[in-house]
């Protein structure tokens, strides 16, 4: 794919592939284009490239055309919606699909006992963790093929980024494919399969987790 | 905007040969033609230039109207000197209904200046004492007249009442179009313009946002204010009526569709406003007194125009920010 | 004492209709960005089409559910018109629209129905019930009941079903597209449900106020103001300022003797003005933020 943001070459020839279940990081330096990937990937931006889900290719994407086909992005400002409860907010996560059940509901409150306790609360009071929290709640409940998640632990403690990596493996068990962009490598690979490294927005590095992760472009130091 | 001297001089040829050439009651709609254009030149700084919206420029004309009005039939002041006070308390009201247009996004003002044009019209009402209530205040033949309503003499040369309304109108006309090109292309204007397009860049060229924004509706208001002075003096009389509640929704109609078709769009606005009603008796089934399918004309005209043209000039961001450009 | 009842009650019933016709705006707002500055003028041209009804022999129940399909199916065909192929423009564009939109309705009504103002009647008689001692009139009763009801299924609507939860998201319309709400498909529905929402306020306000093409426009005020009390993005909050406005204008009407009849639109304008300067997201604060 190519992605410009007029006169800046955002991405650069970058292929990606997933395949059903896999748990992919795209990591790199800020800038590098990790968020315009999975902008181009959702429809948010133009490309001069081609997507494919599942054998069959995507015209005229667009963010609300790709929930409905099983895609679930979490944009970087994970897509909360403030004005309305926690409980509104989950319910919105199943928006695409069919019949929902209360039991999907218990399940993500099990999971999170926090969003139990604020569910009548308006979601802009809660805090960036918890709001966090409830982003991967609403993908729990849209039971996407395709999860597409912008740097979920920006800005989070490290406590909760670890939480937040266990509840990223558990959607990947329960079926899901992952597509994570990432600033901080180490935890990131650890939970991923495969990875991509991009520079100034061309792939520079790819291939299995674990290969990748010895790898000299990724800048090893005391933020991982 | 530069200006084809060509263009200039055969505007000034039309102008001057128009009362002479014409009968007395195109005159007359000429005239009015004269004091719409300013009403309007008026809401083109605000609508064009500063990016809001106001609804209540009817008011503002009222405003301006009565201060005419009762200057002269209560205190005898001459009536050409009513008009700069005029313009002043309407730029005053003006600047007063742009304080909510500051801080908020331009929904505000709009609701405000709507609630100016619907409440005007009745406080008129409630206040007879100064305002003459429902039978207006009559200013024919009044000292403060000029010509005492038995024409003007000019240069040696005499002018009936109507001749002398249009000239009056028309050279304050032009005094207010020069005095708005001068604004827009000062200092003032290209502030306004960097808040309409791009309020964050504007902090820094030295004008706020808030001067610029208050400053456009006080001169957008001044010149309603102007404007229904002029009508006041050229009818010589005021009442309810004169201005309505709708009025203020005829400049805005007027103001848009010249503005989404030229730059000098505010005499295009003027000249339709007045001939539109005449344009309408045109179509099928139209009786000739009927003023709905001109309003109805003229509505489908905005919409259209605001659907379909490109405005002359940018839109902008002033007014109010959307979410984010819908991809859907 | 039994004044002051009286007073509250065809307050509650004024406000009633401010409320819904606040109602309306708000939805308007939340779903398209937009305060439809006409919404005064469908609510005339709706208790137009009632009137046209009855005229013809309808009765009034029947008239007033065909008009209230109608006034939604309008109101989706405006969205679709009007407000969709603008939805990429500054919101200035779409504002203006609204504003050619009620000249050209305004100019219809009179066109079809002519300037003249008729008497409507409504499905109320005037006659009074006495309660606790109180009488008060069967009119004020029905206008407040099914403006309330207007307002509470509405409320239901929008509080339980699917459909009502796509309709509170689309305020967030980045957010919504995300999740997958089809923006401009529910920006529709809530048009369509703002004109009938309208058009309850414009039959409820008729017999009243008597039928003319201009009879909405201070009802327009009042609700623009009602909205502003409820901050502009709360629906229960419009539903409430518009009681609370409808009993204060009549209390201020009745006993401070410098607000008669003629001061009633200017002292809205106050609160209006107030509201907006003071406590720009309504008088129940709250951190709402400007349609984000």
């Amino acid at each position: 794919m190519h992605v410009r943001y007029g006169e800046i070459r955002a991405l650069r020839g970058v292929t990606l592939s997933v395949e059903l279940g896999d748990f992919v990081a795209i990591l790199g330096a800020n800038g590098a284009g990790k968020t315009t990937t999975l902008r181009a990937i959702s429809g948010l931006v133009k490309t001069t490239g081609e997507v494919f889900l599942e054998g069959s290719k995507l015209f005229r994407r667009t963010p609300d055309g790709m929930a409905r086909l099983g895609v679930a992005h979490v944009p970087e400002g994970r897509g909360t919606f403030t004005t309305l409860s926690v409980l509104d907010n989950l319910r919105l996560g199943a928006w695409t699909r069919r019949g929902t059940s209360t039991r999907d509901l218990a399940h993500v409150f099990e999971l999170f006992p926090l969003l139990y306790e604020r569910r009548e609360r308006r979601a802009g009071t809660l805090s960036g963790g918890e709001q966090q929290m409830l982003a991967i709640g609403r993908v729990l409940m849209a039971k996407p093929i395709l999860a597409l998640l912008d740097e979920p632990s920006r800005g989070l403690e490290p406590v909760v980024v670890h939480e937040l990596f266990e509840a990223l493996r558990r959607i990947n068990e329960g079926g899901t494919a992952i597509v994570l962009a990432e600033h901080k490598p180490a935890l990131a690979l650890g939970a991923a399969r495969r990875a991509f490294v991009l520079e100034n927005g061309r792939v520079a590095v790819g291939g299995d987790a674990a290969d990748v992760r010895g790898h000299e472009l990724l800048r090893v130091g005391p933020e991982s | 905007m530069r200006f084809k001297a060509s263009v200039f001089g055969l505007a000034a040829v039309l102008l001057v040969a128009a009362p002479v050439a014409l009968s007395q009651f195109r005159t007359e709609q000429l005239t009015e033609v004269g004091v719409t254009f300013i009403a309007i030149l008026g809401l083109d700084v605000l609508v064009g230039h500063a990016g809001q919206i106001s609804l209540g420029h009817g008011a503002f004309m009222a405003v301006g109207g009565y201060t005419t009005a009762i200057l002269m039939a209560d205190h005898g002041v001459r009536d050409l000197w009513t008009i700069p006070v005029a313009a002043a308390v309407a730029g005053a009201v003006g600047l007063v209904a742009g304080v909510t247009a500051v801080r908020l996004s331009g929904f505000s003002l709009a609701l405000v200046t709507f609630g100016l044009a619907v409440a005007f019209p009745a406080l008129v009402l409630r206040f007879d004492h100064f305002t003459g209530g429902a039978a207006g205040i009559e200013l024919a033949g009044k000292p403060a007249q000029t010509g005492h309503g038995a024409g003007v003499v000019v240069l040696g040369r005499h002018l009936s009442n109507g001749d002398w309304g249009y000239g009056l109108t028309w050279t304050v006309a032009v005094a207010c179009f020069l005095l708005v090109r001068w604004l827009l292309s000062s200092r003032f204007g290209r502030a306004l313009r960097a808040v309409r397009d791009d309020e964050r860049a504007a902090a820094t060229s030295g004008i706020s946002r808030a001067v610029a924004k208050v400053g456009a509706l006080g001169v957008s208001a001044a010149l309603a204010g102007t404007a229904g002075s002029l009508l006041a003096i050229d009818t010589a009389q005021v009442g309810p009526g004169t201005f309505s509640a709708e009025l203020s929704l005829y400049l805005l109609a007027g103001a848009v569709v010249g503005f989404f078709c030229s730059v000098r769009g505010a005499i295009v606005g003027a000249l339709l406003l007045q001939f539109l009603p005449d344009l309408a008796r045109l179509l099928p089934h139209v009786g000739s007194r009927e003023a709905g399918p001109a309003t109805f004309v003229l509505g489908l005209a905005v919409v259209l125009v605001t659907l379909l043209l490109p405005p002359a000039l940018r839109a902008g961001t002033a007014f109010a920010r959307r979410a984010e450009a819908r991809t859907e | 004492m039994t004044a002051l009842v009286q007073h509250v009650a065809s307050g509650v019933a004024s406000g009633g209709i401010y409320g819904s016709l606040a109602l309306a705006i708000v939805l308007i707002y939340r779903a398209t960005g937009v305060i439809n500055l006409a919404q005064g003028e469908l609510a005339t041209l709706s208790a137009f089409g009632c009137w046209t009804l009855v005229d013809h022999g309808w009765a009034f129940w029947p008239a007033f559910g065909a008009t209230l399909a109608l006034s939604f199916g309008g109101g989706v065909a405006l969205h679709a018109l009007l407000l969709q192929p603008l939805r990429n423009s500054p919101l200035l564009r779409s504002v203006l629209v609204t504003a050619g939109l009620a000249l050209a309705v305004n100019g219809l009504d009179t066109w079809i129905w002519g300037g003249a103002s008729r008497s409507f009647h409504g499905p109320f008689s005037a006659s009074a019930v006495t309660a606790g001692g109180v009488a008060l009139s069967k009119q004020d009763l029905g206008v407040a009941g099914v403006s309330l009801a207007a307002a509470l299924v509405t409320g239901l609507l929008l509080v339980r079903t699917k459909l009502g939860l796509g309709l509170r998201a689309v305020v967030s319309p980045v957010e919504a597209r995300f999740a997958g709400v089809r923006v401009g498909a529910l920006a529709a529905v809530g048009w369509g449900l703002a004109a009938a929402l309208g058009a309850v306020a414009g039959m409820l306000a008729a017999p009243s106020l008597q039928l003319d093409p201009n009879m909405m426009q201070r009802v327009l005020l009042y609700a623009f103001a009602a909205a502003a009390l409820g901050g502009l993005l709360s629906p229960v909050g419009a539903v409430v300022g518009g009681i609370v406005l409808g009993v204060f204008l009549d209390l201020a009407g009745a006993y401070v003797h410098r607000i008669g009849g003629e001061l009633r639109p200017a002292t809205a304008l106050a609160v209006l003005a107030g509201v907006l300067l003071l406590r720009p997201n309504g008088l129940l604060g709250g951190t709402a933020p400007e349609r984000a």
